[in-house]
């Protein structure tokens, strides 16, 4: 249950964390929040040669809020910090929602966005967040900076388009619209632990109560968090209320075929599939639930 | 390769050599001798090993001692004397504990006290941020803590009673 040896380093700055990493490929990791490292380092299911511990990085820890009401969040912003900024809760309610679902406090005070969405975890919170906001996410590398749209970053289960000497540095959320519903739910054997299955959804509500857009984002259905296109496209030009919950929701098993483990049964994940995305949307377009980014 | 790293520790500053592998709770365990920390899964399940980290409760397992470099840390062995949240002595009577070590006795929220200090730093912190927790808030604050013993109902109520006492001050 100990770590093997590993050379450890802790870069400054972005370029000597690139540096570090190009250097040392793929016997490096790179350490964030280290809340699901370090369980693999220690149960040996890893063992790297070399850490680059990016929490004494400048500037990976920002979180700025646009007048606009988009933000930027570094890649190594505490999922605790996400959790408790009134800002942010103001204007990417959403991202407030998820955030008591994930894990525990003592993981959450170390815990980072950018190393949630790296480890690419499929029953994890934030990356089906992500999808649901349509966040881009900022790769840097040796060549230089690219971006990438949340809903293609996640590629399958643990697997990210980081090429393997890229790091993950910040998320831009867009500015979350008036008139948006959102809503998050999952289901847990015990709270705190990995979903057996989740929901993130944003809906778009247009000036004559009409649904324009809709992404209804499942996560610990499949190996990375999907979209349950049947359930949006069935939304779109309905109006707002919350009797469509029931007729959209058993669509969100449409082209689903979840894993069985021993949490759940596939079955059982297509029923919660169904069940979350009933109570989730009923609850998001219910009269008086929020909209948009509160004032 | 080791490292030397410099931090305060329960108020007292040292100045160690540690292999980078060694997490947080091996070092206050083995280098410091603190052995307060109790190590369960060694995982990142149980909470056993939960200390303070410049004022945050992180899992001592999940984080390697190297990180703790230039930070302050507070261990179950530290809560008794040194933070203004534990109260003025008068509250805290004759033991020497804090009120909430004081209340986690009281209200027999331990039996074989593993998990005991994990669950004192958890509510420790808890308290700071959250002087009046109701009981719900408590349950989601400790949700990352086992305890195989007392179901933690005695837990719930001694951490809300230390609440309570706390705002109350020493006149109650």
């Amino acid at each position: 249950m100990k770590a093997a040896a590993f050379d450890y380093l802790a870069p400054r700055s972005l370029d000597e964390a690139v540096e570090a990493l190009s250097q040392h490929g793929d016997d490096a990791r790179l350490l964030a929040g280290g809340q699901s490292l370090a369980p693999v380092l220690a149960l040996r299911l890893a063992s790297p040669a070399v850490l680059i511990d990016l929490n004494r990085v400048e500037g990976l820890g920002i979180l700025e809020i646009e007048a606009d009401g988009s933000v930027l969040a570094g890649a190594m912003v505490r999922s605790r910090t996400l959790e408790l900024s009134p800002e942010l809760a103001r204007v990417q309610p959403l991202i407030h929602a998820a955030m008591p679902w994930v894990a525990h406090v003592q993981i959450r005070n170390r815990g980072t966005l950018g190393g949630s969405l790296s480890h690419a975890d499929p029953s994890a919170e934030l990356p089906a967040v992500a999808v649901a906001c349509d966040a881009t996410l900022q790769l840097r590398g040796p060549s230089g900076q690219r971006e990438v749209a949340a809903g293609s970053f996640f590629r399958g289960l643990f697997t990210t388009a980081l090429a393997s000497d890229e790091i993950l540095i910040g998320v831009r959320f867009p500015r979350c619209p008036a008139g948006r519903r959102h809503g998050f739910a999952e289901i847990a054997r015990r709270h705190g632990d990995y979903a057996m299955l989740g929901v993130a959804l944003s809906v778009d509500v247009d000036a004559a109560s009409r649904i324009s857009a809709a992404r209804v984002v499942l996560f610990g259905a499949a190996d990375l968090p999907i979209r349950a296109s049947a359930v949006e496209a069935a939304l779109i030009g309905e109006p707002a209320v919350s009797g469509i919950a029931e007729q959209v929701a058993p669509l969100a098993t449409d082209g689903l075929e979840p894993r069985s483990d021993h949490q759940a049964s596939a079955e059982y994940r297509r029923e919660l599939a169904r069940v979350l995305v009933r109570r989730t949307l009923a609850k998001a377009l219910a009269p008086g639930a929020p909209s948009g980014a509160a004032r | 390769m080791t490292h030397s790293i410099r931090l305060t520790v329960n108020g007292k500053r040292f100045e160690q050599v540690v292999e980078p592998r060694m997490t947080l709770a091996d070092f206050l365990r083995e280098t410091l001798d603190l052995t307060g920390t109790h190590l369960g899964c060694e995982h990142g399940v149980c909470g056993a090993c939960t200390v303070l980290v410049d004022g945050r409760s992180v899992r001592g397992c999940l984080m390697y001692a190297v990180q703790a470099d230039g930070s302050s840390v507070v261990t179950v062995e530290g809560l008794a004397e040194r933070c203004p949240l534990n109260g003025p002595a008068v509250l805290r009577g004759e033991t020497g504990l804090s009120v909430l070590q004081e209340s986690f006795r009281e209200h027999h929220a331990l039996q074989c006290g593993f998990c005991t200090a994990g669950l004192l730093t958890t509510a420790h912190a808890l308290l700071e941020e959250t002087p009046d927790p109701t009981p719900d808030e408590v349950r989601h604050a400790i949700s990352g803590n086992l305890c195989r013993c007392t179901g933690y109902v005695p837990i719930v109520e001694a951490i809300l009673d230390a609440a309570r006492r706390l705002r109350e001050g020493p006149t109650a």
